[in-house]
């Protein structure tokens, strides 16, 4: 409900206001009335369009104050040529479309960004292309923001150095979508963020995570492709989540995982596809969290448990060779795992219903064993091992009695 | 040496049982690839399968065969050749031809499956090389063992027992003194142990080719910057040619000593 | 000549020889006799080089052979039990003996003389005992060599065959051969060698011709003069 109301604010209040003032253009370029884009913004009233031709513009630091649309003709660059942030945007209502941003510049004072949004409603970044930016776009303190179709890349700048592609904190009602974010530190790192939207990204090849949560209620990522990060996402001390039809793969490494869940509570985990990471999902306390529909393949753990995990459902997921479906070492209580389908699962099917008659446990003694001892991992696929998983499976006596599915599915959801 | 070795090699690779070992590794090489179709999940149950059965074969046929040859052993010891030529070559005769059928069972299915063209060729070859030398080891081993019981019963129970111990129970008392030590760093330890053990070593070096081996954690880091440098690599090999050697200059030296005289 | 110089061997704590002094110094055919566990076995294998003697030496031609192999190009040797590589041709395997040696070999000939052609592309495994034995005997005898060893060469040979061999036995004296045998057929040993050693107990007994060993027992064959010193101790 609250996303309709925020759509609805969003696209009507532009036609709005554009309505009443009559709006004029500035061109900016070496022949036109204004050389430089501060000059034009001196001179503009609210608005107005500024119009950046085909041009190379070295300028940096320029602040928007005013309710103005900032686009580029094909081509248009602004190049801050090494010296600090680009562009602060400190006004509602702004604009800015079709631009290359390009060489932000590194500080060990302070932290530039190509875009900096502050304290600013109903603001559009849109087909917008960075490129060699140290940070892409920050935004502080703003509400109705439409992040869309931009291409945010670190270039090859020092690891260090480099941050987040869309970095928005304490802020609300945002919708981020059709970007693609990949060199950066965090591909969108949100911090005290409510009520946003992120949907259709790409993020690939970040040095931390592809998507980053902190104390950000409320929000939902949809349809998002994760792959090749440090790790793809963390969703960390955040409540109502919702993370729904994203790919997360091959984030692949010594401790690497497609998706940290640290201390969230009342998530919707849903038909998302965890493909070749060395965990799927890496759960350090979870509580009320539905984990349904999704597919985990050929992960080292499909889901790894380590620390308080309560009340979640583990419901119709597909778990198909992964080294291990599930490791724990910690108090794992009232969850529930009903009708996954288990690649490993070697029951009958009598009546033919589809589900297995003899119930499955996704603990394996060797999980068990290497959750208590690292170091055990070394004896991965030898024979001793496949002989005490197979004792264990036989009579069960150190994995838990609650950790169970009754109904395991005997072929693959769709 | 070589003649022996040729002999011994069209003996043992016309009996039944290099044809059967042949067909097991032909039959489950097509039907893995026919399950999945996948070479390099193909590869990943093949480790399990090789390493087992690879020392295991090369123990009881080691063992069998040096009692079995016993009686033509003794007409060429009667001959004007050295001792160890004898030995050695029918050694090298058996390894070898156990190797061809196990190198050839599976070669043919991943040949026709198109491993050439597939990135998996580097696995699929460090799997073939330690099949091979767990066969060598493992051949020699048992050659040992046979050379130090007259008793054919013992000396089976002997190189069953050797097999079971490097395959099985150093995995589990390793396991069992992580447990009990686990309070110290262990990475150094396990990597020792680990190398000490051919099937140890051979199933590490395998598993650290195939993409699995960022499950391997930091442990895994660890190991695969000892086994994934050149150093570590040549190390490796190394030890696997010490296994492989240090048997055979046992046979050596113990065949001078040995008596014949049933 | 083959000389025995104070040979000692034990297993364990069995005296297997005793302080073996032994001089076979002219050509013909010599039995080694004696019961089981006598000793014979042995003492030839101590001049094959499969056993190693605890002690003493073995001169063949004035030179001490132990520890050494090349001696055994000038060797013949028929083992007792006659097993083969199962999955070699008889000729295959003829050709193996052949190919360890550097010497001339005239298989065709004994081929011929025991009927073994129609089996030379069959596989050893699938022959029988007896035919297996005739494959031993062209081994053994198909090389020209001072000295032939033959260990218990009757058995499982039909009646046919043994004719063929003590001829073959006899040609080989004739060509001025050393030719030890052990066996335990008194019959043949009385028919075919020129000279006996009995072994007793890891010692050597007796050594002169068979005339002296019946001389010595006041009895009229081989087989009673042996009973006799069985039975007298």
């Amino acid at each position: 409900m609250r996303f309709y109301y925020f759509l609805l604010v969003i696209v009507i209040l532009p036609l709005y206001t554009s309505g009443f003032i009559a709006a004029k253009s500035r061109n900016v370029c070496s022949l036109c009335e204004y050389k430089t884009i501060k000059a034009a913004i001196k001179h503009a009233d609210s608005g107005d369009e500024i119009i950046l031709h085909n041009e190379v513009f070295t300028e940096n630091n320029i602040v928007i104050k005013k309710s103005l649309t900032l686009r580029g003709e094909k081509g248009a660059v602004i190049d801050a040529n090494n010296k600090g942030t680009i562009l602060l945007i400190k006004a509602d209502n702004v604009k800015i479309e079709n631009l290359i941003f390009r060489n932000v510049g590194y500080s060990n004072i302070k932290d530039y960004v190509a875009i900096l949004v502050y304290k600013s409603n109903n603001f559009t970044i849109k087909n917008n292309y960075f490129e060699k930016v140290l940070s892409g776009i920050k935004v502080e303190k703003s509400k109705y923001g439409f992040i869309e179709s931009n291409q945010i890349f670190s270039g090859d700048q020092e690891q260090h150095a480099i941050g987040s592609g869309i970095n928005a904190w304490d802020c609300a009602y945002l919708i981020i979508k059709n970007n693609n974010i990949y060199g950066m530190r965090d591909g969108i790192y949100f911090e005290f963020v409510k009520d946003s939207l992120i949907e259709n990204n790409n993020a690939y090849n970040n040095y931390r995570y592809g998507l980053h949560f902190m104390f950000s209620n409320n929000n939902a990522y949809i349809k998002n492709k994760f792959y090749k990060n440090g790790a793809g996402v963390a969703v960390m001390f955040s409540k109502f989540i919702t993370m729904e039809n994203n790919v997360f793969s091959e984030n692949w490494g010594t401790a690497s995982y497609g998706l940290l869940l640290k201390e969230i509570y009342d998530a919707e985990i849903i038909n998302n596809a965890f493909l070749e990471n060395t965990i799927a999902i890496h759960v350090e306390g979870s509580t009320r969290v539905n984990y349904i529909d999704n597919y985990f393949k050929s992960n080292g753990w499909a889901i790894k448990v380590a620390g308080a995990c309560y009340k979640n459902i583990i419901k119709k997921n597909n778990f198909s060779g992964n080294a291990f479906d599930l490791s724990y070492h910690s108090n794992i209580n009232d969850n529930e795992f009903d009708n996954n389908y288990w690649s490993d699962y070697t029951g009958y099917d009598l009546n033919k219903d589809g589900v297995g008659d003899v119930p499955y446990r996704p603990v394996k003694l060797f999980s068990y064993l290497v959750s208590k001892n690292p170091e055990a991992i070394i004896l991965l696929r030898s024979l001793f091992v496949d002989i005490v998983n197979f004792s264990e499976k036989v009579s069960p006596i150190f994995t838990p009695d609650n950790i169970i599915d009754k109904n395991p599915a005997m072929r693959e959801h769709e | 040496m070589l003649k022996i070795l040729r002999y011994s090699f069209s003996d043992i690779s016309r009996s039944q049982w290099s044809y059967f070992y042949f067909a097991f590794y032909f039959i489950i090489g097509f039907t893995l690839l026919f399950l999945s179709s996948d070479v390099s999940k193909a590869v990943i149950t093949l480790v399990n399968i090789i390493l087992v059965l690879s020392p295991l074969i090369g123990t009881v046929f080691g063992v069998i065969y040096f009692y079995n040859s016993k009686e033509f052993t003794q007409l060429l010891l009667a001959k004007p050749i050295k001792r160890s030529t004898i030995f050695i070559g029918q050694y090298l005769g058996l390894s070898l031809s156990l190797s061809f059928s196990f190198v050839l069972g599976l070669g043919f299915p991943f040949l026709f499956y198109g491993i050439f063209r597939s990135p998996a060729i580097g696995d699929f070859f460090s799997l073939l090389i330690s099949g091979v030398f767990l066969t060598f080891i493992f051949t020699a081993l048992a050659f040992n063992i046979a050379l130090s019981n007259e008793n054919k019963i013992k000396g089976f129970a002997a190189a069953i027992l050797l097999w079971l111990l490097l395959a099985v129970i150093y995995d589990g008392l390793f396991l069992i003194s992580l447990m009990v030590f686990n309070e110290y760093p262990l990475e150094k330890v396990s990597l020792i142990a680990t190398a000490l053990n051919p099937i140890d070593l051979s199933r590490i070096l395998v598993l650290l080719k195939l993409d699995i081996s960022a499950l391997l954690g930091y442990t895994g880091a660890v190991f695969q910057k000892f086994f994934g440098g050149g150093l570590g690599m040549l190390i490796s090999i190394f030890i696997l040619m010490l296994w492989t050697v240090l048997p055979i200059l046992r046979i050596m030296q113990k065949i001078e000593k040995r008596i014949f005289n049933e | 000549m083959i000389e025995f110089k104070n040979l000692k061997k034990s297993f364990g704590r069995l005296n297997a020889l005793e302080d073996i002094n032994l001089k076979i110094s002219k050509k013909g055919v010599f039995a080694i006799l004696g019961p089981n566990g006598s000793g014979k076995t042995t003492l030839i294998k101590c001049i094959l080089g499969m056993v190693i003697p605890d002690q003493g030496s073995i001169l063949i031609n004035e030179k001490n052979i132990i520890k050494k192999w090349e001696y055994r190009n000038d060797i013949n040797y028929l083992p007792q039990i006659a097993d083969f590589p199962a999955n070699l041709t008889v000729s295959e395997l003829i050709e193996m003996v052949k190919d360890l040696r550097a010497k001339e070999a005239n298989e065709s000939a004994l081929i011929e003389l025991f009927g073994l052609d129609p089996f030379l592309d069959k596989k050893l495994s699938i022959l029988s005992g007896g035919t297996k034995q005739k494959v031993n005997l062209v081994l053994a005898f198909m090389f020209d060599s001072s000295i032939i060893i033959l260990d218990e060469p009757s058995t499982g040979l039909d009646p046919l065959s043994i004719i063929q061999m003590k001829e073959l036995i006899e040609t080989q004296k004739k060509e001025g051969k050393t030719i030890l045998i052990t066996t335990h057929i008194m019959s043949l040993a009385e028919e075919i060698s020129d000279e006996i050693v009995f072994m007793l107990e890891g010692k050597k007994y007796f050594q002169g011709t068979i005339d002296e060993i019946k001389k010595k027992t006041k009895e009229k064959t081989l087989e009673s003069a042996i009973a006799k010193i069985l039975g007298g101790r």
